[in-house]
């Protein structure tokens, strides 16, 4: 029977093995050093918040394993012999495969920093470091403030941890706005404000020189670049992205860029070798997404892809729209097709905002077709089917504008603002579009 | 801020001691001219009662019921015995014991609780209510910005089966069983609401009127608190407005005023199989006897059941009864709303579920199926089982240790639906009709799902629900009772409830939306 082993128990790694499962009667192991069973990375924040226990994060009973007859390995892989066709393990022992899918994921980027490895410097991305961040943070008596420095998905999110444990928080940001490079202007200004609203001192456009230290090698302070003020803290997070955690692999045969480089097919140079997930890297990108995607679900349909080839049906990875979503704080973050921070030379932004609420759309359309590009909504749930249909179809911006309204997917009785997005798109454009009713027939129509 | 939680937490526990302590307190002395009504009212014959209570209790004062209610079961054990010996079955005395204690205790109260009711009631419910309003309504201003508030949840002992957890258990466990097994002691508790009672129905308040005001009053003010943690959610605010409305004004008004229109006592919104003994002989009697009212209970009763309430579940699912409209659901998503994460989401716990609710479910119509055969063709027994028997059982095993001691006892322990979720035969009869012919399901958001777990967290009838949004599958399970905390909690904008066309609910995937649209072909249409 052929050996699949797999490294790394991730969403990717996980996905991979369950489809595998569903196609064939393959051996299957899965090799881990971070925990005993898959949990939902993105989910750790909620642990610390005491919204969940970390068993909730895991999104299969331990049963489900030996039903499925995957095995689970702990066990942490120091080298991959490719000639041999087996990875050694750090404690000495081996294991033999006949396919290798290298689905390791990510480590916090380091860029360097004088004591970035001192204790009590944490990323946010492992088991590991929610246990850590339990001990250095476990209120604000033992961790007077915190430093932050990174502006990105998971800084936003450790800034919202510690927040709920109300520890002062220092939020270094070196964009002179939040992600505003992923984010067109109107939208990052907005989630600056809503940061400093939530009492975080957020710091645009300051980078951090140096983390200081006690004679015990803790952390005491930090010291900014700009400025070369010295900020008290007991516990810095890095967030500052990530990078693939292939460090493994220096000493193989497996070609690596900053990942593993693979094809469309998700396959290495070495025969038999794959990797998927936050670990891969195309050798060129797909569209206007990145050669390293490192998003939640890119990484599970990578698995799905894969397993198809694995067996026996080989097949292309060619994701689909590009969609995504986030929060931050209390504001929802969905975004369906592209919106380009700073707008294509062929790309005319519309911007909606209400007037109160933290609530707003930023929709991208060609200037001279004026086909529909992207969405970007804060506060407004959207309809992923929806979106998707009509970014396939090629949908015109006015026939996006138009029927909005069954794109809308908001809780039952929430306020609708369809119309008076319509209403500005109309002044703005100088048209004439009605709203159109929200039609369960075409919402649910599958052409 | 801080400070007015905790004088109002003082306030509340204050109020909480004087109402745990008052089935031992007070004092009872039965005269002459009251007992000789209750000889009238209970038709008591026995003489061998009636001259051990005018020896041994009348006149003389008792302090505390723990000193009056052994004398009074006492008396009537040694009567029921003695009749029982000489084969006076006339003379014999059917009530039971705690009720008899209940009724003599009522009308032999006479100390201070008794003559000073307006100001018990503020020390109990009074305090009580005040203490946890201050405690709940600095929430508007401590929980910051509106949003998902479950900081701390599974940090705090209350919440997290902590101490706190327990004593509420026990403190609620302990209630209902007084209330369903030792009423007697509850009859302090009763003369608290007298004045209220009174008013409504222009008779004195037993213990079911206080529990009756006691529900409307903890579902009014943690409805309050429901309001303050989900302001940013409409549809959680006009859950709870709805729950609220029905509980309030069809479970505790009407029935009270339709008692004093001389109508039988009835909730219009309470459906069998839920509302189990609505087919039993004495209430079929009751109504066929009042005239045209109770036959418009009975053609009702029979409607909502069998045509008004499969319609609804049909257009909305069954949420619109589960938690729009129903009593033990609105107790559920007020009072229990702090305990939802509490539901056990393992596949084991679904197996246990679906045996048991849907054994209720057929306990609940083989028993109605006697009870109806028993009083059409006038016989006591079928196929030789005594239908009182089964009702018993029912009542007992059912409608009081199930639906009360577990049901709401064990919200600290096992979330707020328990009985909703393993117990409710209606829940169950809801449950088909949702699964197999209704437009409502809860919609997953293409490829969005990020698998975090906070909607099965939060699911309180112990859905796993992510393990359909994580498959980019619609959410369409029996037991959902649509409560929409799972869409509320999602971080990602996965989740919504909706009624849509029956056509593509269901619609299982291998592959998410977002993957190679030819991939999903390839597989999804296997």
């Amino acid at each position: 029977m052929e050996h699949i082993v797999i490294i790394g128990n991730g969403i990717s790694g996980v996905t991979l093995a369950r489809h595998i499962r569903k196609l064939s009667d393959k051996k299957i192991t899965i090799i881990s050093a971070e925990t005993d069973y898959f949990f939902s990375r993105t989910a750790i924040m909620y642990v610390y918040m005491g919204h969940m226990k970390f068993e909730h994060t895991q999104p299969y009973e331990n049963w489900f394993w030996k039903k499925n007859r995957i095995e689970l390995l702990k066990a942490y892989v120091q080298e991959v012999d490719t000639d041999n066709k087996v990875v050694q393990f750090a404690d000495g022992g081996h294991l033999n495969y006949d396919k290798l899918i290298i689905a390791t994921g990510s480590k916090p980027n380091k860029f360097g920093w004088p004591g970035q490895d001192l204790d009590g410097v944490i990323g946010m991305y492992h088991k590991q470091d929610l246990d850590r961040l339990e001990v250095l943070a476990p209120n604000n008596k033992v961790c007077n403030r915190a430093v932050i420095v990174g502006g990105g998905l998971i800084g936003i999110e450790l800034a919202e941890m510690l927040n709920s444990r109300k520890i002062p928080i220092t939020f270094l940001v070196r964009e002179d706005s939040f992600w505003n490079g992923v984010l067109p202007k109107g939208e990052s200004q907005m989630i600056n404000n809503h940061i400093k609203n939530h009492h975080i001192d957020l710091r645009l456009s300051t980078n951090l020189k140096e983390i200081k230290s006690d004679e015990n090698g803790r952390v005491t302070s930090v010291i900014l670049e700009e400025t070369g003020e010295e900020l008290a803290c007991n516990v810095v997070g890095l967030t500052a992205g990530v990078t693939p955690n292939i460090d493994f692999l220096k000493s193989s045969k497996i070609e690596l860029g900053r990942g593993v480089k693979v094809n469309r097919f998700l396959e290495t140079n070495i025969k038999d070798v794959f990797a998927i997930g936050d670990c891969a890297e195309q050798h060129e990108a797909i569209g206007n997404r990145r050669p390293i995607e490192a998003v939640w679900y890119t990484g599970r349909m990578m698995g799905e892809t894969l397993a198809q080839t694995i067996c026996s049906n080989r097949i292309e990875y060619k994701p689909g729209h590009w969609f995504n979503s986030a929060k931050f704080l209390d504001i929802e973050y969905q975004t369906y097709g592209w919106v380009f921070a700073k707008p294509k030379d062929y790309e005319t932004h519309f911007h909606w905002k209400h007037h109160k609420e933290d609530i707003c759309i930023t929709a991208a359309f060609h200037k001279d077709t004026n086909e529909f590009l992207g969405i970007n909504t804060f506060g407004i749930r959207m309809r992923h089917e929806i979106f998707d249909k009509w970014l396939t179809e090629k949908r015109d911006m006015n026939h996006v504008i138009s029927y909005l309204k069954d794109a809308n997917f908001d809780p039952e009785f929430y306020k609708v603002y369809e119309s008076d997005i319509l209403k500005q798109y109309n002044t703005t454009f100088n048209t004439n579009l009605t709203s159109q009713k929200k039609s369960w027939k075409r919402i649910f129509s599958k052409t | 801020m801080k400070a007015i939680k905790n004088i109002g937490l003082v306030i509340f526990l204050i109020g909480l001691a004087f109402f745990t302590a008052l089935p031992v307190l007070g004092t009872f002395n039965l005269n002459e001219a009251n007992f000789n009504t209750i000889i009238k009212e209970q038709k008591i014959e026995s003489d061998v009662f009636i001259n051990d209570i005018k020896s041994n209790i009348v006149g003389r004062d008792f302090n505390g019921m723990q000193s009056l209610s052994p004398k009074i079961s006492k008396a009537l054990d040694n009567a029921n015995e003695n009749h029982t010996k000489n084969k006076e079955w006339d003379k014999k005395i059917y009530t039971k014991s705690s009720a008899m204690a209940a009724f003599i205790g009522k009308k032999s109260a006479n100390g201070f609780i008794a003559n000073n009711k307006g100001l018990m009631w503020l020390l109990t419910f009074g305090l009580g209510i005040i203490g946890a309003l201050m405690f709940i309504l600095p929430n508007v201003i401590l929980l910051g910005k509106k949003g998902i508030k479950n900081d701390g949840i599974y940090h705090q002992s209350a919440t997290n089966r902590g101490w706190i957890g327990w004593m509420v258990f026990i403190f609620l466990v302990s209630f209902y069983l007084v209330l369903y097994f030792a009423s007697e002691y509850a009859t302090n508790w009763t003369l608290l609401v007298d004045p209220i009672s009174e008013a409504l129905s222009g008779n004195p308040a037993g213990h079911w009127f206080v529990y009756g005001f006691m529900y409307c009053t903890v579902m009014t003010v943690m409805a309050v608190r429901m309001y303050i943690k989900y302001r940013h959610n409409i549809y959680q605010v006009f859950r709870t407005t709805s729950v609220l409305f029905f509980q309030i004004v069809f479970a505790f008004i009407i029935p009270e005023i339709m008692v004093r229109l001389q109508m039988p006592y009835y909730d219009f919104k309470n459906a069998f199989p839920l509302d189990y003994d609505f087919f039993f002989q004495w209430n079929l009697k009751e109504l066929t006897n009042t005239g045209g009212i109770g036959i418009f209970i009975l053609v009702w009763g029979i409607a909502l059941t069998l045509v008004v309430v499969p319609i609804m579940v049909y257009f909305f699912g069954k949420r619109w009864y589960c938690s729009w409209v129903c009593g033990c659901g609105g107790l559920a998503e007020t009072l229990g709303d702090p305990y939802r994460q509490h539901s056990d989401k393992s596949l084991f716990a679904w197996k246990v579920e679906r045996y048991l609710v849907h054994g209720v479910l057929v306990f609940v119509i083989v028993m109605t199926a006697m009870t109806l055969y028993s009083f059409f063709s006038d016989t006591g027994t079928v196929l030789g089982i005594k239908t009182s028997t089964v009702q018993s059982i029912y009542s007992l095993v059912i409608g009081s240790i199930f639906a009360g001691v577990i049901g709401t006892g064990f919200y600290p322990i096992f979330g707020n639906r328990v009985w909703c979720r393993f117990g409710c035969p209606l829940a169950a009869y809801l449950g088909f009709v949702q699964r197999f012919k209704s437009k409502f399901r809860i919609t997953t958001n293409g490829g969005q799902c990020i698998s975090c777990g906070n909607c099965s967290t939060y699911c309180e009838m112990g859905i796993d629900v992510r393990a359909y949004a994580q498959k980019g599958e619609n959410i369409v399970r029996s037991s959902c009772v649509g409560c929409g905390v799972c869409s509320a909690v999602c971080p990602r904008g996965v989740l919504k409830l909706e009624n849509g066309p029956e056509d593509g609910r269901i619609n299982p995937t291998e592959i998410l939306l977002g993957n190679d649209v030819d991939l999903m072909d390839l597989v999804n249409q296997k």
